[in-house]
């Protein structure tokens, strides 16, 4: 609480993105883990809650005759315009804020203060819930080929990698610290996927030191070794995902990549995806073209298409599913790595496997690839996503990549997912919320020196508390598409990728559909089972009745009217919408406010309840000055509120000027 | 709502008064109106060189003119001949498909023709103001504004049955000239002057209001792909010719069948209704910023991308909303 100067402004404007008519007033409170704005006047008294470690930047602009505007740029594409009326004022929350968000010890962290009302042992239970072992061992190993290693059991070998590793039953310990020692960061190659089907693998480490001509024998033996691991298979494949300038380039400076004349029966590939700067810049331009103030067709396209994410995204599913080719109908096993192997190689593992195994794609499966391929092999949280104050060019976006991934197949597969969208995006949001353990440090190491599990919450265990409002309505662990390898089309394809509006526009309630289908479908699928239950007792009771007596009885089924009885309760989420401003020129119409009789505006800012309510744990432990409404009512035939992220509760206004 | 063509003004400005006592009296005492001009302020102007132009503001003092440039003709099909190229090219690399999207410009035409409907619709419904549309010929964008407006403001509209009655009367009977524009579609050579894709840029428009409103249509994509396939080539006499007029002389209804009589058999209704419909008696804004605004993929890519996930995801909603 030292770093803040001013715990309290009042009269500040929150601004509407793209009309500055359309401004709030109300008070802006600085908390030591929170932003919070709470909206002046309204019945509902509407608030806005914003993480210290979700701020990206923040950007004081010139003052005006209006006040000192004040521009919060979130991790999570939330932007946040506030007008401040005093210029000290102002600048005593801007730079307050600048510290809050840099944060400089891991304990000013939000997970350290953050009380769910959980007991210890409920809060080791949401540890265990995603248990590795268990993980490999559904696999298939340990087995003849792979076995269990504890080489690394004191992070003697490799800091960065987990105590308990999987390495090819032939490579002895020795081997893998020969191996270790030719690789950067000391990341050897360690199973990542097993396919117990044809015995193929795949295997991640980091690029091989060898410079223009370096050689290490236990390196080659590393490879030999996991080659041997798949008899049905005589060659190896080396992927590396870097373009194959940069590799090159590696090599002046000691590193590099496999030389196929010195290790046997390799078959190398470049797979060339660009480096975290690259992305970086990438991510950046995205964002620009989406804060253009009405921006035109052209516009949009030409921004999108210059910052060049498309082809990012694309350039790592492209490589997921040579690898998973590789696996699945070539039976060949494939090494991956990139520079570090903890960047490209665990995108394009987790893809891979995503697309192999259909495990991954449940819910549960999922939480265990991210487990798995990001947090026990040590993707560094802390620098990519900035817990704490660090270097801005280790920043990047790589785990929203892999994210983006998932949504993108699931456009393209929308039965073969187990989960929805807002899965993926509550996801996304707590990896740089901080508010759970789980994404913390750089490493295992790091974590297990913190005694994070001792001291935080498991995101898992609350995702999966809450896991109705992440189911995918249309998944069936029957259907053809939740069966086996998923198989995207290659080409033509490049119209498969599309922008990500609900992600990177998240919060411009305008843009999306006012009726979330999922969210309608799900509380059918609800009904109906709640409906063949009864149907179930009633068969069961008049079964037990006509055994007593003797009678003509009719089973009648309990269906109704069952489209109606739901569109009742959709036509309750106050279908209606407000237009924007369609038209440029402004003086053709008498201003009369859309929302004059209409329904009530709504901010266009996410409120923490819409996010509260698969959150429920937030509004435990806030600094609420006011009451704010806990929306976990779930009853579908009760008209009561669904969480979502488009809750069409609000009737939502969209007032930008259209191009 | 109403629409005509333009008022043959000429380069002389010659006034019509029983056209501007007809205009005056759809307006109340004091009452102001709107008309929207689906041609830009210059290019209406420059109409008057060969016979057409505008209403003056001194003729008709109670009408507040709006320009808002909607593209027909020759442009519209070039844009729509680009865009089927860029979508069937398998050299394209993910570099530049947006590019090649964004200069077909069709996406614009989209955004342009909503942006536009939806004009009319707030004028109609915001301000209580009676509303004039026109363009040239009033055969082409004229009919896709008022078509779409309806759309957006009218739930009877949005019923199988309301939609197949609008576009009876605001494209057939209105006298959108289909023989002529939906000629050969996009792969021909003979790249006829009068051809161009009106009509099919009003099924976008009805697919992107379908898209951002999944509960407000009684009828879904299957309909919309129908009908697209039937304005170009039918076995059916319902989009034949180019006027009622044509249609009497030719004998149509006596010597065709009608599509809607085949569309709305049981089995055939089936396949077009949206399982998701629910009665919204609401006036439906759609967003018309460009992330909204998407590529109909289920007409453009038709038999480029393999629609079985679809499909059976489709089937799926059916399944579950059927309860099984």
């Amino acid at each position: 609480m030292e770093h803040i100067r001013m715990p309290k402004v009042e009269n500040v404007r929150l601004l509407d993105r793209l009309s500055s008519r359309r401004a709030v007033v109300g008070t802006l409170y600085l908390t030591a883990t929170h932003v919070i704005f709470v909206e002046n006047g309204s019945e509902t008294r509407k608030e806005t809650w914003v993480l210290h470690s979700q701020i990206s930047s923040i950007e004081k602009q010139a003052t005006t005759a209006t006040g000192c505007p004040l521009l919060i740029r979130c991790k999570n594409f939330q932007v946040i315009q506030l007008v401040i009326p005093q210029e000290r004022d102002c600048h005593d929350v801007y730079i307050s804020l600048i510290r809050l968000a840099r944060p400089v010890k891991y304990e000013e962290l939000y997970c350290f203060s953050f009380n769910p009302k959980l007991d210890k042992e409920e809060r080791e239970q949401g540890w265990k819930l995603v248990d590795l072992n268990e993980e490999y061992n559904r696999m298939g190993v340990p087995n003849n080929y792979w076995q269990i290693s504890d080489v690394n059991r004191d992070y003697g070998v490799c800091d960065s990698y987990p105590t308990e590793i999987y390495v090819p039953k032939s490579a002895t310990a020795h081997i893998i610290v020969g191996s270790s020692k030719f690789r950067s960061r000391r990341r050897f190659p360690a199973l990542s996927y097993y396919c117990k089907g044809n015995n193929a693998s795949i295997c991640r480490s980091s690029q091989p030191l060898s410079g223009f001509s370096a050689r290490c024998l236990e390196d080659e033996q590393m490879l030999q070794a996991i080659r041997k691991a798949n008899p049905g298979s005589d060659f190896l494949y080396v992927v590396d995902t870097r373009p194959k300038l940069n590799a090159m380039a590696n090599r002046a400076a000691g590193k590099g990549y496999e030389n196929e004349d010195n290790y046997s029966n390799i078959k190398f590939q470049f797979i060339g995806i660009e480096n975290i700067h690259v992305m970086r810049n990438s991510l950046q331009k995205m964002l620009e073209v989406c804060e253009l103030k009405s921006p035109s067709m052209s516009d949009f396209l030409w921004g999108l298409e210059n910052s060049g994410w498309l082809k990012h995204i694309k350039a790592i599913m492209d490589a997921g599913i040579f690898i998973a080719k590789a696996v699945a109908e070539e039976g060949v096993s494939v090494l991956v790595h990139c520079s570090d192997g903890w960047d490209r190689t665990a995108q394009v593992c987790s893809v891979a496997s995503l697309l192999l195994d259909p495990y991954y794609r449940t819910m549960k499966g999922f939480m265990v690839l991210i487990e798995k391929d990001w947090v026990s092999f040590g993707h560094k949280f802390n620098h990519r996503y900035g817990n704490l104050d660090g270097d801005p060019k280790e920043i990047s976006p790589v785990i929203d990549q892999f994210i983006e991934c998932v949504w993108q197949l699931m456009e393209q597969f929308p039965c073969a997912f187990e989960f929805n969208e807002r899965f993926l995006i509550h996801i996304q949001h707590h990896i740089y919320s901080c508010q759970f353990g789980n994404f913390l440090c750089n490493s295992q190491k790091e974590r297990r020196e913190l005694k994070i599990k001792e001291r935080t919450y498991s995101l898992w265990a609350h995702l999966w508390k809450n896991r109705a409002d992440y189911l995918n309505p249309l998944y069936r662990s029957d259907h053809s598409q939740t069966q086996g390898t998923l198989h995207p089309q290659i080409a033509p394809c490049n119209f498969l990728y599309k922008f990500w509006s609900g992600m990177y526009n998240r919060f411009e309630k305008g843009l999306h559909p006012r009726q979330s289908v999922t969210d309608y479908l799900m509380a059918v699928k609800e009904e109906t089972q709640q409906l063949e239950e009864e149907l179930e007792v009633l068969q069961e009771r008049l079964a037990n009745l006509q055994k007593s007596q003797s009678g003509d009885n009719k089973v009648k089924s309990k269906q109704q009217d069952r489209s109606k009885q739901i569109g009742l309760y959709t036509s309750n989420n106050s279908l209606a919408n407000t237009p924007q401003e369609y038209s440029n020129d402004l003086k053709s119409f008498p201003s009369r406010s859309p929302s004059q009789g209409d329904e009530e505006d709504s901010a266009l800012i996410l409120t923490q309840d819409n996010l509260k309510s698969s959150d429920p744990d937030l509004s435990a432990n806030s600094d609420q000055e006011s009451g704010v409404e806990d929306l976990s009512c779930r009853s579908p035939s009760g008209g009561g509120c669904l969480p979502s992220e488009d809750s069409g509760k609000d009737s939502d206004e969209a007032v930008f000027l259209a191009g | 709502l109403l629409r005509s063509s333009q008022p043959l003004t000429g380069p002389n400005r010659r006034r019509c008064r029983e056209d501007e006592k007809l205009l005056g009296a759809i307006l109340d005492e004091g009452e102001r109106g709107f008309i929207i001009d689906t041609r830009s302020a210059q290019a209406a102007k420059q109409a008057r060189m060969s016979g057409g132009g505008t209403e003056p503001k001194s003729s008709y003092p109670q009408w507040r003119r709006l320009h808002r440039a909607l593209d027909r003709g020759r442009p519209l099909q070039e844009s729509f001949i680009r865009l089927v190229e860029a979508c069937g090219d398998p050299s394209l690399s993910m570099d530049r498909w947006l590019s090649r999207l964004e200069s077909s410009r069709w996406l614009g035409h989209v955004k342009a023709a909503l942006s536009t409907a939806c004009l009319a619709a707030q004028c109609l419904d915001r301000e209580g103001s009676k509303v004039l549309v026109h363009g040239a010929e009033g055969t082409d964008t004229t009919l896709l504004v008022t078509a779409l407006a309806q759309l957006i403001l009218d739930p009877s509209c949005r019923t199988l049955e309301g939609f197949q009655g609008l576009l009876e009367r605001e494209w057939i009977e209105a006298g959108h000239p289909f023989q002529l524009r939906c000629a050969r579609s996009a792969s021909s050579h003979a790249r006829g002057k009068q051809e161009a894709p009106l009509f099919l840029l009003f099924l976008d428009c009805v697919w992107q209001l379908s898209r951002q409103f999944p509960f407000s249509l009684e009828f879904g994509e299957q309909l919309l792909l129908a009908l697209f396939d039937n304005a170009y080539a039918s076995a059916y006499g319902t989009f034949l010719c180019n006027s009622e007029k044509e249609r009497s002389l030719c004998k149509v209804k006596e010597s065709t069948h009608s599509l809607w009589a085949w569309l709305n058999q049981p089995e055939e209704k089936q396949k077009l209704l949206n399982p998701l419909y629910s009665h919204n008696p609401l006036v439906i804004w759609p967003s018309v910023e460009p992330q909204s605004i998407q590529l109909w993929q289920g007409l453009f890519l038709r038999w480029i991308r393999p629609s079985q996930h679809l499909d059976e995801a489709r089937a799926e909603i059916q399944r579950l909303v059927e309860g099984n």
